[in-house]
């Protein structure tokens, strides 16, 4: 179980994650999603133990992972950064991180570097923005590490290579399930994979549950003006906009079917709203995180 | 093949549940495991579990310990009732009103139903 505990980070003034609490059960994929600059990739660094949190704590099973040996060892951070020298060969990295990760499937590896058509002689510095997120996602997935964490590891690659991305991960998942989590603004395209969502915005939590929950929370009520204002009185409204006398608004929370029967013997239509969408109205600038609880 | 408009797991079951009705899955047919389900429509197994399960609870499907999942041998007769049941309200009533609204008589859907409109 990973816990973070009112977690918060802060450069300076800057707060990048802001009292996060939330837990985190063993072998799920989680989709950790947010707008750039949300502070997943400070939350995904204390977690992986490459930064000590400004305050608050995080436990993996019950221990601290900074500067943690044995924990360190089961969790694979794959980052932008690629932390590697530019100057070395992919392969070289490759090796290296074949002769660290106590679970490294050479096997595996191999047949990733052919999927994505990756050149082992190649220098790093060398290599194109998606060639290197590649790159990442082979250390990812072959160090088969019981933590698992891909901050956008898709950036800079093609939607074919996307595709195999997420069709070898969620293939080396069914046979060695472990925990994994994705870090993506790109929610349309991972969220089937997905068992649980974890979305923050301005370094704080907004949502934490399963995927197929929050894919029902938003709907969207259309019809005439005042019926739908009357409807979405004191509901948390994400999004609206009119068109002479019709209005539609997006409401944010389940309708359970009376509310439902409500809503169309007014005479209003609900239509489902889309997971990319939902997430867009929960994070966008002009809302503030208290309408949406 | 999934939508946003519903749960993926209730859209496993119903598409499950077509494939029972359509006899494309017959009883006691062996039906995929969760995870080749997840591997073929590129989802997470725990959602095609829970599907699963539902049509377990449903009695659709019955488990073989350390084999798999079955579709249960009354299952499409089952189906076949309750979707009758809900025949008339979901889909003739609805037609219903559709026609009423846009001006075509119960005679002319009569008449259509015959052949007469072919």
């Amino acid at each position: 179980m990973i816990s973070l505990r009112d977690l918060t980070v802060r450069y300076g003034a800057t707060t990048a994650v802001e009292s996060i609490s939330v837990d985190l059960a063993p072998g799920k994929i989680y989709g950790l999603l947010g707008r750039n600059g949300s502070g997943k990739t400070s939350l995904l660094s204390v977690l992986s133990a490459y930064r000590k949190p400004s305050s608050g704590s995080v436990t993996i099973d019950g221990s601290d992972p900074f500067e943690n040996r044995a924990l360190m060892r089961d969790i694979v951070f794959v980052r932008d950064a690629l932390d590697a020298v530019e100057g070395d060969r992919a392969g070289t990295l490759l090796d290296l991180h074949a002769r660290m990760r106590p679970c490294w499937d050479a096997e595996l590896a191999a047949k990733l570097v052919a999927t994505f058509e990756l050149d082992p002689r190649k220098r790093i510095g060398a290599l194109s923005r998606g060639q290197r997120s590649s790159l990442g996602v082979v250390i990812g997935l072959a160090s088969r590490a019981p933590l698992t964490i891909l901050d956008e590891a898709y950036l800079g690659m093609d939607a074919a290579a996307r595709m195999a991305f997420y069709r070898e991960m969620l293939a080396d998942y069914l046979e060695h399930p472990r925990t994994i989590i994705l870090s993506t603004h790109l929610i349309q395209e991972v969220a089937d994979l997905l068992e649980e969502v974890v979305i923050i915005d301005r370094g704080r939590l907004v949502v934490h549950e399963d995927t197929d929950t929050f894919r029902s929370r938003g709907v969207a009520v259309t019809g005439a003006a005042e019926t739908v204002d009357a409807f979405a009185a004191g509901r948390a409204v994400l999004a609206e906009q009119s068109l002479g006398g019709t209005r539609q608004v997006t409401l944010y929370g389940a309708l359970d079917a009376d509310e439902r029967r409500q809503a169309e013997s007014a005479g209003l239509s609900l239509s489902p709203v889309g997971i990319q969408d939902l997430f867009v109205h929960l994070t966008s600038p002009e809302r503030t995180l208290e309408a949406a609880r | 093949m999934f939508d946003d408009r519903s749960p993926i797991y209730q859209q496993i079951a119903e598409s499950i549940k077509d494939d029972v009705l359509r006899g494309t899955l017959k009883e006691d047919d062996q039906v995929m495991s969760t995870n080749q389900y997840a591997a073929f429509f590129q989802i997470n197994p725990a959602t095609a579990a829970k599907g699963f399960a539902q049509l377990v609870e449903e009695g659709v499907l019955y488990k073989k310990r350390g084999i798999g999942m079955f579709v249960s041998p009354d299952a499409r007769a089952r189906l076949r009732g309750q979707r009758q049941e809900r025949f008339f309200t979901d889909v003739v009533d609805r037609m219903l009103d559709e026609a009423r609204v846009i001006g075509v008589s119960v005679e002319e859907i009569k008449k259509h139903i015959d052949g007469g409109n072919r």
